[in-house]
């Protein structure tokens, strides 16, 4: 074997060379872990959207909450059901909630679709998750409002303090809630029944989310409603499944167009990889000469120049990787296609974020330096010595 | 045109490194092509808004409805030449994931201010006569090959129930950039089952399109509309269809912007790829140019040398890549449906970009050779050891 020592006083013999390839890898090291820190960013930020023995009932047609709904007749049979936990009270643990979207400003100008979600008494207890930060909580019976810690900051009009005008009325943000980071944090919340009698909706909710005793009893709260004519237009969902699709066309989308556009980047990466290596083939020839005329077989010479290409392609994926890191801090917001609302969410890094990138950049230096190192490993030895 | 020629002799003295720096280039313009399509893919949308049209909806937002009686009140404004009203149906086509937009709209005045919907006199006729019928855009009829005289039922979410639908026309796009995959049907029919089964939700209108006499009054019109329904049951907010569509896309603005810093990192890479070449060349012709400088040629020539190498193979990089990467938006734009992008070509803004871009990194990649190579001390440079 070749001591590494010989690979990496080589790398450092061409400084600028070096670190070219080096900033190339990692520029596409960077965008690749970039890419899927974001989509990952928005399927946590949902699956993380609910408790695992809530269900959600929604109209079976609807693609997103706002087309669901669920009239007041089918709500009062549906809260019958026995599979229902009741809360201290004793009443059924079932939060009855209209959703509607509002137009506010952002603070670059455009306009966002803003989810405002009504809940009933039973909010607390069916979503412990929800935790006040700032400001206090809405009192039922009149127009307040509680507003997410993804919104605020976007949305200076529903800043704490601040009155928003919808729906014939002045509602006042009287508190900011957080639920670490899940989807609800894009959300406004107020009484139910104070938004279906402003918006003039009747009794008409969106959806339905039910505590039941255990999440296996799913299949057979589905049974019961399809068993009732009044109710088989219905279906329920594990709240956070529910929430998990909302994110699937979105992390579709950017993973799509984002593998595609590395994978094109990784090709460029590539070539300047394979470059980098012929010309420090090209350059070392006497060297390799040397080296087989002490006795290095031909093997040694070719992963010689592998390792160097590898252990370029790791400096340039560990940069990457680094690069990419310091986005977990970043939060944006955008549009999420299923639910028309905004959705605010960060870059997150995973484990297998990192080893794929690692793997990718790794892959990136193997494949660059094969053919080079196999050059260099072909190479007659007088021909070599003699620098031809 | 002795400096000429040593350039091009240059470039082929490496015929393996200056091809690979050649795929390099056209590939990250390939890749720089095929994102700034997509970017621009999203705009269609405003470019495909009419100069005369503007769009009247609830403030609140769009998805809460305006009372239909608005309709007399809009027709007496001044300089509004038409108005037309629609109604967001939503609903499920066999499959939840077959999207694509459908409308109930008013069938006497829909085709007059959308002309860029193509229809024969015939089935406008139809269209006209039969209550249940619909218009269904080329893209979406041929998508899931639905004819002319079709039934297509629709599994209403919004608006509960099955609906049935008789096709009367699949509509032709006027322009490359009208969108040809809606379906339109009458809004009279909408309603008359909508007092039939929950009349509360009778007689609302999703939105109204003013269609204007002139273009330049929208602002003042707008104005004048949300003036008169600022205290009725549903505010008003109205602006221009081009202001409207651009709303939606400032939605998805922090997906479009890191699509954009994106296709900017492709031309660093770009760079980086050249540089090392144009680096690696210049480094080991160092002896030469001492040569050269020794016979008497002064910086002025090595530059053009150098330059004139790193231009040319950026050039031919740029070309390559530009008429790959039209092939392969042109395949996307086939296999993509028309729903997500319904119009993905190159433009002549981006191929000027990329071209731009390309032969920017050739200057900018032999900036440092070039320094080094004017530079070096003739001494210095013959007694350099690559």
């Amino acid at each position: 074997m070749i001591p590494l020592k010989y690979t990496i006083n080589s790398l450092k013999r061409r400084k600028l060379t070096t670190a070219i390839t080096i900033v190339g890898v990692s520029l596409v090291a960077f965008v690749f872990t970039a890419v899927l820190m974001m989509a990952y960013g928005i399927e946590k930020t949902l699956q993380d959207t609910g408790s695992p023995d809530n269900i959600k009932v929604v109209r079976k047609s609807a693609t997103g909450e706002i087309s669901s709904l669920i009239d007041g007749d089918a709500q009062s049979i549906i809260a019958t059901s026995n599979m229902i936990v009741k809360s201290k009270e004793g009443k059924p643990l079932v939060s009855n909630e209209p959703v509607v979207l509002i137009n506010l400003t952002s603070e670059e100008g455009g306009t966002g679709n803003l989810m405002v979600r009504g809940v009933n008494e039973t909010y607390k207890e069916l979503r412990p998750q929800v935790k006040i930060v700032d400001g206090r909580e809405f009192r039922f019976g009149v127009n307040e409002l509680i507003v997410g810690e993804g919104l605020f900051k976007k949305f200076p009009d529903a800043a704490l303090g601040k009155k928003i005008k919808f729906a014939g009325g002045d509602w006042l943000v009287v508190g900011v809630f957080s639920t670490d980071g899940s989807g609800f944090d894009s959300e406004l919340w107020g009484d139910a029944k104070q938004i279906l009698s402003s918006f003039n909706r009747g009794n008409t909710v969106s959806t339905m989310t039910i505590k039941l005793g255990s999440a296996d009893q799913l299949d057979q709260f589905n049974k019961f409603l399809m068993k009732d004519t009044r109710l088989n237009m219905f279906e329920a969902k594990a709240e956070q499944q529910y929430y998990a699709e909302q994110s699937e066309a979105m992390s579709m989308f950017i993973s799509i167009v984002g593998i595609f556009v590395t994978v094109i980047f990784s090709f460029g990466a590539t070539i300047g990889a394979t470059i980098t290596m012929y010309s420090a083939v090209a350059n070392r020839t006497v060297e390799i000469g040397t080296l087989r005329a002490l006795g290095f077989s031909r093997r040694s010479i070719l992963s010689a120049f592998l390792i160097e290409s590898l252990f370029l392609s790791m400096l340039g994926g560990l940069l990457g990787l680094l690069l990419a890191s310091s986005l977990s801090f970043v939060q944006i917001s955008t549009l999420n296609f299923s639910s028309f609302s905004e959705i605010a969410f960060k870059f997150s890094l995973s484990p297998q974020i990192i080893i794929s990138s690692l793997i990718f950049a790794l892959f990136m230096g193997f494949i660059g330096g094969f053919l080079p190192s196999i050059r260099a490993a072909r190479l007659n030895i007088v021909n070599a010595l003699r620098g031809m | 045109m002795k400096i000429l020629k040593i350039m091009f002799k240059n470039s082929m003295r490496h015929k393996l490194r200056t091809s690979l720096t050649i795929l390099g280039i056209s590939v990250a313009v390939i890749a720089f092509i095929v994102m700034r399509s997509i970017v621009s893919a999203w705009d269609v949308g405003v470019e495909a808004a009419a100069a005369d049209r503007v769009i009247v909806r609830n403030s609140v937002s769009f998805i809460f409805p305006i009372p239909y009686a608005y309709k007399d009140k809009l027709e007496k404004i001044d300089g509004v030449k038409r108005v037309t009203w629609a109604n967001w149906f939503g609903g499920v086509y066999k499959e939840k994931e077959n999207f694509f937009g459908r409308l109930a709209v008013d069938h006497n005045t829909f085709l007059d201010v959308y002309p860029e919907f193509l229809i024969t006199p015939d089935e406008k006729k139809m269209f006209m006569e039969d209550i249940q019928s619909c218009i269904i855009g080329e893209a979406t009829a041929n998508q899931f090959n639905i004819k002319k005289g079709d039934i297509v039922t629709l599994q209403g979410d919004i608006y509960p129930g099955n609906w049935d639908f008789k096709v009367a026309a699949v509509y032709k796009p006027r322009d490359k950039i009208t969108d040809a995959t809606g379906m339109y049907f009458r809004w009279d029919y909408l309603n008359e089952r909508l007092e039939k089964e929950s009349p509360d939700r009778a007689n609302d209108a999703g939105w109204y399109v003013l269609q204007v006499n002139d273009p330049k009054q929208i602002a003042a019109i707008s104005q004048k509309v949300d003036n008169y329904f600022k205290n009725s049951a549903a505010a008003t907010k109205t602006e221009s269809e081009r202001a409207f569509n651009q709303g939606f896309i400032s939605s998805s603005s922090a997906i479009l912007t890191a699509m954009n810093v994106v296709s900017f990192v492709i031309i660093g890479i770009i760079m980086l790829v050249l540089g090392n070449t144009m680096i690696m060349s210049a480094r080991e012709r160092t002896r030469e140019y001492s040569v050269l400088k020794t016979l008497g040629f002064s910086g002025k020539h090595l530059t053009g040398l150098i330059l004139g190498e790193s231009l040319l193979i950026s050039l031919i990089g740029g070309t390559v890549g530009l008429l790959l990467g039209e092939m392969v938006v042109t395949g996307l734009g086939q296999v993509v449906p028309k729903t997500i992008f319904p119009l993905l070509e190159v433009t002549t803004l981006n191929t000027i970009l990329a071209m731009v871009a390309a032969l920017l990194t050739g200057f900018i990649a032999s900036i440092f050779p070039i320094h080094k190579a004017v530079n070096t001390k003739i001494v210095d440079g013959f007694r350099f050891v690559g």
